[in-house]
């Protein structure tokens, strides 16, 4: 179920940095192979020596690069490993390679084809912050990623090359446990559901440590600026939001994959690399906590939390869905909404409640068959339940209901008032079956 | 010292007893979970405040410096914008 054939050689993009066509997929487009390590070698020569007493010049690079967070919430790196770095304790790294989000692949892809770059750069982080254990988690339904990530440790450890210890984990797979504290709760022996916090992993994380939890591009991203430099890494990307950043583009496009592009790439350039239909009206940014929005509105704004943030979008985790011209996105938000329902961890009561009671009123509008007030009671229950989980599961789905509300709010009206969805454009029923993909039912008892 | 009225939602089970002792500051939702009003405990309520967060069930109810929020790293996956609203 190698689900990274899709994987697209990046274009247009300055991706001969390095002499090669990208930075963390070069070599992608030569073998749907994971790097061995002596060809990840072959590729990126060696990372600078491990634990050479210079604790904290990586943290200063890193800072001074400018990377931040490619797991969707997009905090400054450098000053997170600062964060852990200070704090009393031998600290712990935990490499997020969960990626639970249906509509992104870009993780999954990277630790496929360069496992390396990841390893590289967990262990480089985890010397400069002085920890001796770096975690890497994934989903233990996706065995394949498993055995390809566990392979690339057994080989590091043949070779001596790493001078802290690398544990590969499987854990269970539900939308919120690749929150970052539901990974800390299940390294600890719990369930991998979210806790509530404070305290944070930086401040106690795993064995109660201080714990520097980065997503897998992210520790790659690191690998390369170990290696190149702050001032190479920013050759690319924008002046306030530096490098690349890996993509993941689906819908209604010729070419849908992963794809490399420089942060700031302006959305325009991303649809057209990858063949969006002309016709394609709207985009949901993002992922599934995302926001739909109007292809005019955002075509020429960068892909980048800057550049995305006066229309209230986010990159999230580098997600863009096309949606064809004959589809529904209300129908589509409704699909969505009813997963996320089902998704949560059970822990928090406006969650539990408050989620099926929005993804039904949405069904109800979707459908064009609301009972009552569905829009008023749809927008109160909406504000009600924003920000009152102890994870930010419930305003995820908040954001993407208001966003598909607004987007769509023209379907709204003839769905409510004519009970006729006028987004399928050429005047049949929405498209059968759905877009965004949905995935198939998860044993909602087994958290551990 | 300013304090303000929190709630661990994983803890709380929905008594309700905090918004019958305290309605100024704690409504309910339709589901029976409370609302915490988004400001300081004014000097007339602390006592009954500070009696709601003794008798909460699941002592999921306590009381906190008012400038308790900081900009903290956040993380994991997914989730744009987290530390738009620190927590």
């Amino acid at each position: 179920m190698t689900r990274h054939g899709g994987v697209a050689a990046p274009s247009g993009h300055r991706g001969d940095l390095l002499g090669l066509s990208g930075r963390l997929t070069a070599g992608w487009q030569d073998s749907d192979q994971a790097a061995r390590l002596s060809g990840h070698l072959d590729r990126y020569g060696p990372p600078p020596q491990h634990g050479s007493g210079r604790a904290g010049t990586l943290i200063d690079a890193v800072t001074q690069a400018g990377l931040t967070g490619r797991g969707g919430a997009g905090f400054p790196t450098g000053v997170k490993m600062r964060s852990v770095a200070s704090r009393r304790g031998r600290a712990v790294v935990v490499a997020n390679g969960m990626e639970s989000e249906p509509a992104s692949e870009k993780d999954k892809a990277l630790l496929a084809r360069a496992p390396h770059l990841v390893l590289d750069g967990a262990v480089l982080a985890a010397t400069s912050i002085g920890a001796g254990t770096v975690h890497l988690c994934v989903p233990r339904s996706r065995q394949w990623l498993m055995t390809i990530a566990a392979d690339a440790v057994a080989e590091r450890e043949r070779a001596g090359f790493d001078p802290v210890k690398i544990e590969v984990h499987g854990l269970p797979q539900h939308y919120v446990s690749s929150e970052e504290t539901s990974i800390v709760r299940w390294l600890n022996g719990g369930d991998a559901r979210p806790t509530a916090v404070p305290p944070r992993p930086f401040e106690k994380g795993v064995g109660q440590r201080p714990t520097l939890l980065d997503n897998v591009e992210t520790l790659a991203h690191i690998a390369l600026i170990a290696r190149f430099g702050p001032a190479w890494y920013r050759q690319a990307g924008l002046a306030d939001a530096p490098g690349t950043m890996l993509t993941t583009v689906s819908g209604a496009v010729q070419a849908p994959g992963v794809y490399e592009i420089e942060v700031g790439t302006p959305i325009a350039d991303v649809l057209a690399m990858s063949g969006a239909s002309p016709e394609a009206g709207s985009l949901l940014i993002g992922g599934y906590f995302g926001t739909w929005h109007d292809r005019q509105d955002v075509a020429g704004l960068a892909m980048a939390s800057t550049g995305l943030r006066p229309v209230g979008a986010s990159p999230g985790a580098g997600v863009l869905v096309v949606l064809p011209p004959d589809a529904c996105g209300l129908g589509e938000t409704a699909r969505v909404l009813a997963w996320l329902a089902g998704q949560g961890a059970g822990q928090c009561g406006p969650c539990v409640f408050g989620l099926p009671a929005i993804a039904d009123d949405f069904a109800q509008l979707a459908s064009g068959r609301p009972r009552g007030p569905a829009l008023d009671r749809l927008d109160r229950r909406l504000s009600t339940v924003f920000g009152r989980g102890a994870c930010r599961h419930p305003d995820g789905a908040v954001r993407l209901a208001r966003s598909a509300l607004a987007a769509f709010a023209t379907d709204v009206k003839s769905h409510v008032s004519r009970r006729v969805c006028v987004s399928a454009r050429t005047g049949q029923q929405p498209r059968p079956g759905g877009v965004l993909p949905i995935p198939g039912p998860t044993d909602r008892e087994i958290w551990r | 010292m300013k304090h303000r009225l929190a709630v661990n939602p994983i803890a709380c089970t929905g008594h309700g007893i905090c918004a019958e002792m305290l309605p100024e500051l704690i409504g309910l939702d339709e589901w029976g979970y409370p609302i915490l009003a988004e400001r300081d405990v004014p000097h007339e309520l602390a006592a009954l405040s500070r009696r709601a967060v003794r008798l909460c069930p699941t002592l999921a109810l306590r009381l906190e410096a008012s400038n308790a929020e900081r900009r903290v790293p956040t993380g994991g996956d997914r989730g744009a914008d987290r530390t738009a609203r620190p927590r």
